[in-house]
């Protein structure tokens, strides 16, 4: 069986930023396996600008972002297999994976780098009534259609969700010459960025109808026509409120799911708010030498912080295959806590002893904050209060906790969000 | 003629800062709520003349997929968005095209070149 140090599981941007700063750390017998034609991942269709204002100072599109990394990457001759897909990492770190050149074959890495990312919560964990047409598709299928295949979906658009994707193909799609209808909201705020309501509804006078759903989809063999119809606090349809588009097109674009079940069959224990790893301060599984980053660990907004994120990954496995195991921590562990609206927070737990000078905790508020601030605790006592005018559950927070503040015999860190007084 | 306020939404990142900017005439007289020049710079722009990146792809000749992703090389005048989009329907690229490739210059006149995101190899 071939043997790596490290192998890294998807050759998107995290596992691009994996790589390279694993092999800075100096660990240069690396293999990113990736599926796809390419390197680059999701940003391969992600054409529109955006991207890498905090990594490269300039606003790049999508391509531009993951030819950067893709260049590193080949600058220091980290090895790759496309179209490879990876079927089973065991606990031992055997991955087996297979492709039309190679067959099935197993590589036993010393670390490994879940970099698998995400994908799309499909029609069928949505449950919507009506018939099964063709002309239903993701945000992100129809965005690789238009975008990379060169083929538009359809003519006349109903988007449900108000996900980025859903709001950047809301504005594809005009400009390619489709009228996209409505965009209908289940939940009483936008799931995606203020600026792509914005420059992408806005712009193009697309209504955003919060707190709406579809209730109906006709058409036997083509979608026909779409009803959406206003949802009351209980996200129950309120009868007598229905509005039928016709139509010959519904995207959806209702929320991303971690992409995990790699990570299951490696015993990773999983997170239920997330979807993603429960992981430490060095992004480590609860499978040692196995490490997460990217949407697979956390659905992010921003591919910066995916970038940031996965280097430290990287890092810490680098240092991970360096040592040949983990130097052994003190066994003390602190848990972070979210409190007051704040869902999760990754990394989920802390080793003292084990964490760098500064630790990003990163998380999701589970609803619309207003004139408030991210407060954090350790133990009862407060050490840092940050105002916040707005926050959503579309956009990630974050606060960076010092090691020199953790010295002490602090038991559990908690971040809250609290009203300014 | 009296002031006016205008509330507008940033989008040159994605914090998405909320801005007013106070108007009078074809003046500005204050940006609030901005955290970052840019902030003031798109508002400024935004009440007078505003503008966007064009991002979009266009067909590929001889190479080994069928588009390559474009935008304009910077923004340009928000109301000529579907007129640069129309330029790009009728366009073709021969393969192999490099991120940076001029594919339009000059596009419709607004001094700004429509350049390649993507690397096409030829097929």
């Amino acid at each position: 069986m071939k043997q790596y140090d490290l192998v890294i599981i998807g050759g998107g941007p995290a596992g691009m930023a994996a790589a390279i700063a694993a092999y800075d750390e100096g660990v240069s017998d690396i293999l990113i396996i990736e599926r796809d034609k390419e390197l680059g991942g999701i940003l391969n269709q992600c054409i529109h600008n955006g991207f890498g204002l905090h990594t490269f100072k300039e606003e790049l599109t999508g391509p531009e972002y993951a030819a950067r990394f893709a260049q590193q990457v080949y600058e220091r001759g980290i090895a790759f297999k496309l179209n490879t897909m990876v079927m089973d990492i065991s606990e031992q770190k055997v991955v087996t994976a297979m492709n039309a050149h190679d067959g099935m074959f197993e590589v036993q890495a010393k670390a490994v780098v879940l970099a698998m990312g995400c994908r799309e919560r499909s029609r069928g964990a949505l449950n919507i009534p009506g018939y099964r047409p063709a002309g239903i598709y993701s945000a992100g299928t129809a965005q690789r259609l238009v975008n990379m295949e060169g083929f538009m979906p359809g003519k006349e658009v109903v988007i449900l969700g108000s996900g980025d994707i859903g709001l950047i193909m809301a504005r594809r799609m005009t400009l390619e010459g489709a009228k996209v209808k409505v965009v209908a909201e289940l939940m009483p705020y936008s799931g995606g960025l203020k600026r792509n309501i914005v420059q992408c509804l806005n712009d193009f006078d697309i209504p955003l109808k919060l707190s709406h759903t579809v209730v109906d989809i006709e058409g036997k063999e083509r979608v026909e026509a779409v009803t959406i119809a206003q949802v009351g606090a209980d996200r129950k349809p309120i009868p007598g409120t229905e509005e039928r588009y016709t139509c010959d097109t519904l995207l959806l674009s209702c929320g991303l799911l971690p992409e995990n079940e790699l990570s299951r069959t490696a015993g990773v224990e999983l997170s239920p708010v997330t979807s993603g790893p429960v992981v430490n301060e060095s992004l480590e599984t609860s499978v040692e030498g196995i490490f997460a980053c990217g949407n697979v660990l956390h659905v992010h907004d921003l591919v910066d912080y995916v970038s940031q994120e996965a280097a430290v990954a990287g890092r810490h496995a680098a240092e991970y295959i360096k040592a040949d195991a983990m130097e052994k921590s003190s066994g003390k562990t602190i848990q972070i806590e979210g409190e007051g609206g704040v869902r999760y927070t990754v990394p989920g737990f802390i080793r003292p002893d084990c964490m760098d000078e500064n630790l990003t905790v990163r998380f999701r508020v589970g609803n619309v904050y207003q004139n408030c601030s991210i407060v954090t605790y350790f133990d009862d006592r407060e050490i840092a209060r940050r105002k916040r005018p707005v926050m959503a559950p579309g956009e990630m927070e974050q606060i960076i906790l010092q090691k020199k503040q953790l010295q002490n015999d602090v038991s559990r860190v908690k971040i809250v969000i609290e009203p300014n007084s | 003629m009296a002031k006016e306020i205008i509330e507008l939404t940033c989008i040159g990142c994605p914090l998405g800062c909320s801005l007013k900017v106070e108007k009078q005439d074809a003046e500005i007289l204050s940006v609030e709520g901005n955290t970052c020049p840019r902030g003031d710079a798109y508002a400024r722009k935004e009440v007078t003349n505003p503008t966007r990146i064009v991002t979009s792809s266009v067909k590929v000749v001889g190479g080994e997929v069928e588009t390559v992703s474009c935008k304009t090389a910077s923004d340009i005048p928000k109301n000529l968005i579907f007129s640069v989009i129309e330029v790009l329907r009728g366009q073709t690229v021969t393969a192999p095209v490099r991120i940076g490739d001029v594919l339009v210059k000059n596009v419709c006149d607004t001094g700004v070149d429509i350049v390649a995101t993507k690397e096409v190899q030829s097929a």
